[in-house]
């Protein structure tokens, strides 16, 4: 649909404006441009001294068409929002205000609707109306769990939390947890049993399945009988279903158990097999870790740990403030695309794929790694390669090297031996045995099954979750194959691309519907626990997939993963034996009183206590002599790489449906919606692709609502040929595109299918993750992406031109704690600093009488320094809040809803920039300028600080809007909400209002989780305790970046963190004295490589 | 040219100015009665139950605590309608074949809950609770009047805002100590003194409950967030 926005009446203007056409160039912008233009030499020299200096920027196109950016600065909503087009006329204005006032006198004489009470008949313990309780599970995801807690409501979990118990997440959430709500409620969900497209019983499929499995077995006993049943899965880590798989294993002899996860941990596992001759896992202690080294590696964003090393990364970053002479850590990042990891990277470098093998080869080289031999270092980047093993040599036992997934397993090995050698192994780089049921080469598992099917020696195929037919590897041709299957079974969340090809089709419960089990990035176990009964009857877990196979239909998911574990224990916590053929499942005996407390305490818990798994040690064995070096040589002319990732929104496509994760903006690019072949300026230069502002190529902007104007290229990578859209990223390696996986979908659901464009049909199976030879030029026609970093933009120049982002080298902040920007200038900063730290001594003069805030005075700290940008926080608003999700076109005329955004700068050239990250909310000003505008006082001020908003007394003049220099409110220009369909109804939190159209809304600090807290505390006669309070944004936070609490309190976190001295206000000059306060970003650079 | 109008129409025109002035204060003065009256409002209609239920039965003849069945008064937001167990308590012992009360046995038999008819409803906009005005002094009669006369249950007041926020200005008019909130005939004749009894005076006993009780200032009580969210 969006192909066609072009051709729309209203959208005219899509024509862009080239540089030359361009009215007038303003000495603000010319200085940026120049700032630009000097900084284009050395590579690293990114972070020198004075790099602070620099000017910041938000986008490559804020260079580009300097009064189209003008306007988006000063106007929150760029079109048909907020001007008049016709000429006022006296007339007009008596018939409209006239009409006005008889419509609204009208619409008010309703009489409230009369509502029913339907109590309970027997009210369940503990449930009590308006109390939510809390229980404990785990998210899967790609076959690792994340420990959570989901919030329930009379029975319907409407929120994630973290688990603070659980070591995958110690009260952190990603995005995918926070949006697993709406996955759970999603209407398009599978809700029925189908055989050949048409609704059946379960009775029927089981009357079907058993005399398939019969004959299966009856083949497998016969001597020589090859059975021909095949199970394909993810990848399992699930006690429980491994141990279901292996019995059905041993009652059809000769079956064989497949698993490929497109989005999994492949190339991880091979490269452990490589360097120590046995499949092995790795825990990393980022805590302890001073220098870390990431060979494309996006740990703190990406991975079953992620959320982890990302709280334990930012711990040992705080040393800044808890610890004044001690270093904070410093991170290498040397990468194949644009990541998290590498944006708060004290050193970055973006470098093809195969050059990663190169850099990792020289610097293992110069460690020392035994038999390696010698190894040149990547032109160009010598100097960063004796700075990085001059680093690590020097940190010996406090380093850590990480490889990512998608680089191959020789790079993987070259990493362990690496931590090896600097006797990183067992100090801050654990092994544990593999965390996975199974470990298997999964393109190889499925490249025998793929094979088999062809040669026709699969007749029974059960596919277990998963989306083979849109994911597996081009090259494998699984469609076609997968219909000379007789019978094919899909178990799966939606009816999509597999089910549709597949006999059987059984839609599957959602994990927050089911009892199961999952391990966690360190082996530790989870039970899963549902928190409301399947939403849909025909609806089943694997669990009792499985256990119909295995002859035993009638078997409930909780007695089959509790008899498991019964089991266990009392086989002393050993892998029980499996189950025979031909016996029933014994009846469970009595379970002990130990097992029963261990069970419920396990449960409540939200981990299996005495599960992680140990460390053990391990030594390379890899003979280097026989690893060829992979490493590619730089692409000849006219060739280009291809990067793939999984999308950090939709994932591997698993998530295609959710409207929350594709309305988030992704991290760093800020596109919703879509994907695009991601190039940086340089290629995009050579290839003529978008527009040149000062010789950069960047975007080129529409102008309803800074919206991108794309230009397609063409694809050819053997001999598929695709055409999709490229966007501009500054800071991606040249000669290198990045494809993200997970779009494209032809049946996802009515959010998710045809957005996009699908790129796993470039995806081989000999090039997972990179792939060189790609030929790639410029196509006809363009595309329009929906992208929100032209959206409410701060508008600096009304005071000046001052810093949004401080930030400073560590050698910089030691000099001066502030980071000042203008140092001339900080007399001044210093008294505005004072000022917004709540205790005011010293005051600007305002026009607006003073007021004291005697009780509580509610106050939030962003530490900009630990915030790693990948927007947990926005999708934990989103749901904690009822907030609308409005769709492409919407967001292309800048209305979309979040009323937390996430602001990425750049500073420095943009081949390799400095990218920054800034969450923004409503900033609670004490001197708020959109309270004294509203006509209807329908924003005012509580006596706590919070500008309030009440929906009820919204006109929607959106003056207050117009009046916010920080452009964080948010207008319902049309009825955005859902409130018809009816399993959406069963989502919302009750505790917050359902807006509808016509009304402003914005960031409220969660008043009602203020409230709630507050009312207990007035209960027991006592004060808010400190850290009682979290907002869902901190509460989410991986990092905790966000601190939230009462500045009145001196005692309390968050005033502890303003009176850091790297606490500034944004636009504090404005004499708005914000409540939301920042703390300023601190790298540590290595000086050698400053010494430019 | 003659005059078109006379003068004396001058009066006509003087007057009508003067009329739609005050027509329109009339319109407007009219509509805000409107706004308020119980017609709008809905208080003082007893509404059409499922059952015939009566709090002046339940909680004036047998004097059942509020709480018995308004379980969460105490502690939540919500005050808690019983569920049909806490019904079926005594009626499966006294009056266990009224045919009254065969809607309560049939909810009973099939577990399907007893559809009443919400009697004060607010709208979904403002978030009360009840457990703090509870736990702060404010009696049940003081918003929902004297149930235990109540045959069939209607609200009292117009559960309007400024209705609200004539206690959230003022609570020393309207808060009375924390053991009395669930007396019905409150305030009292006299209350104990140091010479025995003396006459109750709320103007006297008010303000220092509400000290007493750290209740919040009225400003924290007016603001928006409050009661919105």
């Amino acid at each position: 649909m969006s192909e066609n926005y072009g051709t729309k009446g209203n959208l005219v203007q899509l024509q862009p404006r080239h540089r030359s056409d361009a009215a007038s160039v303003d000495q603000d912008r010319a200085d940026k441009s120049l700032g630009l233009r000097s900084n284009h030499v050395p590579a690293n020299s990114a972070l020198s001294t004075q790099h602070s200096a620099l000017p910041l920027w938000r986008s490559l196109e804020e260079l580009a068409d300097s009064t189209e950016f003008q306007e988006f600065l000063h106007r929150e909503f760029p079109e048909n929002a907020s001007e008049w087009n016709d000429q006022p006329g006296r007339r007009t204005f008596l018939k409209l205000m006239g009409a006005s006032i008889a419509l609204a006198g009208l619409t008010a004489c309703t009489r409230q609707p009369t509502e029913h009470i339907a109590p309970y008949v027997r009210q369940p313990e503990q449930i009590v109306p308006g109390r939510p309780l809390f229980f404990a599970t785990a998210m899967p995801l790609a076959g690792f769990g994340t420990g959570v807690l989901a919030e329930s409501h009379e029975g319907r979990p409407t929120k994630i939390e973290g688990n603070k118990d659980h070591p995958a997440s110690l009260g952190a959430t990603d995005v995918f947890s926070q949006a697993s709500v709406l996955g759970l409620y999603d209407p398009d969900r599978s809700q029925t049993l189908t055989y050949l497209g048409e609704i059946v019983t379960w009775s029927s499929f089981l009357g079907a399945i058993r005399p398939a499995i019969e004959a299966q077995r009856a083949i497998g006993s016969a001597p020589g009988g090859k059975p021909t049943l095949r199970l394909l899965s993810g990848t399992i880590t699930s006690p429980t279903l491994a141990y279901q798989i292996r019995s059905l294993l041993t009652l059809v002899p000769g079956a064989k158990w497949h698993q490929y996860q497109p989005a999994g941990r492949n190339s991880t596992r091979e490269g452990s097999k490589l360097a120590f001759g046995e499949y092995a896992n790795v825990v990393y202690k980022f805590d302890q870790a001073d220098v870390v080294l990431s060979l494309d590696s996006d740990f703190l964003a990406s991975g079953p740990g992620h959320l982890r090393y990302a709280h334990d990364f930012a711990a040992r970053k705080r040393v800044l403030d808890a610890e004044r002479g001690r270093d904070p850590n410093r991170l290498y990042v040397v990468e194949s695309t644009i990541s998290s990891t590498g944006s708060v990277a004290d050193h970055r470098e973006p470098v093809g794929a195969g050059m990663v093998e190169t850099f990792a080869r020289a610097v293992a080289a110069r460690i020392g790694v035994a038999g390696l031999g010698q190894a040149a270092a990547p032109s160009g980047l010598e100097r960063l390669v004796d700075a990085v093993t001059a680093d690590l040599r020097k940190s010996r036992g406090r380093g850590i090297v990480i490889a990512g997934e998608p680089q191959p397993p020789i790079v993987h090995a070259l990493a362990h031996a690496m931590n090896e050698t600097l006797g990183n192994a067992g100090s801050t780089v654990i092994y544990t045995d593999p965390v996975e049921a199974s470990p298997v080469e999964e393109i190889g598992s499925l490249a025998e099954l793929v094979r088999d099917m062809d040669a026709g020696q699969v007749e029974l195929l059960l596919i277990l979750g998963g989306n083979p037919v849109y994911e597996a590897p081009a090259d494998f041709a699984f469609t076609q194959r997968l219909q000379k299957v007789p019978l094919r079974i899909h178990l799966s969340l939606y009816n999509d691309e597999t089910s549709q090809l597949c006999h059987w089709h059984i839609p599957e419960s959602h994990y927050l519907e089911s009892w199961g089990d999952v391990r966690a990035f360190d082996g530790t176990v989870s039970v899963i626990q549902p928190l409301i009964a399947p939403l849909y009857q025909g609806c089943r877990t694997a669990h009792e997939v499985l256990s119909a196979m295995l002859g035993e239909p009638e078997r409930k998911p909780y007695d089959i993963v509790r008899d498991y574990w019964q089991r266990r224990t009392s086989s002393g916590g050993q892998e029980p034996p499996v189950k025979q053929p031909g016996t029933p499942s014994p009846a469970p005996s009595q379970p002990s009183p130990e097992f029963e407390r261990f069970w419920r305490k396990s449960v409540h818990d939200g981990v299996v206590a005495g599960t992680t798994l140990p460390a053990k040690t391990l030594k390379t064995t890899t003979n280097w002599s026989t690893q060829p070096i992979g490493a590619q040589p730089p692409p000849s002319q006219g060739s280009y790489e291809i990067v793939f990732r999984p999308d950090p929104t939709v994932f591997d496509g698993h998530f295609a449906n959710n409207g929350w994760l594709q309305e988030l903006p992704k991290p760093i690019l800020r596109t919703t919606w879509d994907n695009a072949v991601l190039i940086s300026p340089g290629t995009a230069a050579a290839l003529g692709i978008g527009q040149s502002a000062d010789g950069i190529a960047v975007n080129k902007v529409g102008r309803i609502g800074g919206e991108i104007i794309a230009d397609k290229v063409e694809l050819q990578y053997g001999d598929t040929l695709l055409t999709a859209p490229a966007f501009i990223v500054p800071g991606h390696p040249d000669k290198t595109v990045t494809l993200h996986l997970g779009y494209g979908r032809t049946s996802a659901g009515r959010v998710g299918t045809n957005a996009g464009f699908n790129f796993y049909r470039l995806r081989t199976s000999n090039a997972q993750w990179n792939a060189a030879g790609v030929s790639i030029r410029k196509a006809s026609g363009e595309y329009i992406i929906a992208t929100t970093q032209l959206h409410h933009a701060i508008d600096e120049s009304v005071v000046g031109k001052r810093e949004l982002i401080r930030s400073g080298t560590l050698a910089d902040f030691r000099r001066d704690p502030k980071l000042s920007f203008e140092p001339e200038d900080s007399k001044h900063e210093e008294s505005s600093d004072k000022e917004n730290n709540g205790h005011g001594e010293e005051h600007h003069p305002s026009l607006y009488p003073d007021y004291e805030y005697k009780d509580y005075a509610w106050g939030m700290a962003i530490d900009l320094n630990s915030c790693i940008g990948c927007s947990a926080c926005v999708v934990a608003c989103v749901a904690e809040n009822n907030i609308a999700v409005v769709g492409k076109e919407q967001v292309l005329r800048s209305r979309e809803m979040h009323w937390l955004r996430i602001d990425s700068y750049y500073r420095g050239n943009e081949r390799n920039p400095e990218t920054y990250f800034q969450p923004v909310l409503c900033q609670q000003c004490e001197n708020a300028p959109c309270e004294v505008v509203c006509p209807v006082a329908a924003t005012s001020h509580s006596a706590e600080g919070l500008n309030d908003m009440v929906y009820n007394r919204c006109v929607g003049t959106r003056y207050c809007s117009n009046n916010c220099p920080y452009k964080v409110r948010r207008f319902n220009f049309l009825l955005y909400q859902d409130f018809y369909t009816a399993s959406l109804k069963m989502m919302r939190n009750p505790d917050v209002s359902v807006r509808s159209r016509g009304v402003m809304e914005k960031c409220t600090y969660c008043v009602q989780r203020i409230q709630s807290a507050k009312l207990t505390a007035e209960k027991q006669n006592r004060r808010v305790r400190d850290g009682e309070i979290t907002t869902a944004c901190e509460a989410a936070c991986p990092t905790q970046a966000i601190t939230f609490g009462d500045i009145n309190d001196h005692g309390s976190r968050v005033a502890k963190l303003k009176e850091l001295e790297r606490n500034f206000s944004l636009l504090g000059e404005l004499n708005t004295k914000p409540r939301t306060t920042y703390l300023g970003v601190v790298r540590n650079p290595n000086p050698e490589l400053e010494k430019a | 040219m003659s005059q078109t109008f006379h003068r004396s129409t001058n009066f006509i025109a003087r007057t009508s100015i003067f009329g739609a002035v005050f027509f329109a204060g009339i319109l407007i003065w009219m509509l805000l009665e409107f706004n308020r009256s119980s017609y709008y409002t809905q208080a003082f209609f007893p509404r059409e139950q499922p059952v015939q239920f009566s709090h002046k039965h339940h909680a004036g003849d047998d004097a059942i605590d509020c709480r018995y069945c308004h379980t969460s008064v105490e502690t939540q937001a919500f005050a808690g309608i019983p569920p049909t167990k806490t019904c079926m308590n005594c009626h499966s012992q006294i009056w266990a074949d009224s045919p009254y009360l065969e809607p309560v046995r049939e909810s009973w038999k099939t577990g399907k809950s007893i559809n009443w008819t919400r009697v004060h409803d607010l709208p979904d906009f403002v978030y009360f609770n009840h457990s703090i005005h509870v736990n702060k002094g404010v009696g049940c009669s003081t918003c929902h009047g004297r149930v235990d006369l109540m045959p069939l249950t209607y609200q009292v007041a117009s559960l309007q805002m400024e209705w609200c926020l004539e206690c959230h200005r003022n609570p020393e008019k309207f808060i009375r100590p924390k053991e009395d909130v669930f007396k019905m005939d409150w305030p009292p004749s006299e209350q104990a003194s140091a010479e025995g009894t003396e006459r109750w005076d709320q103007s006297v006993r008010g303000p220092q409950l509400v000290k007493e009780y750290q209740l919040r200032s009225t400003l924290v009580l007016t603001s928006c967030s409050t009661c919105h969210r």
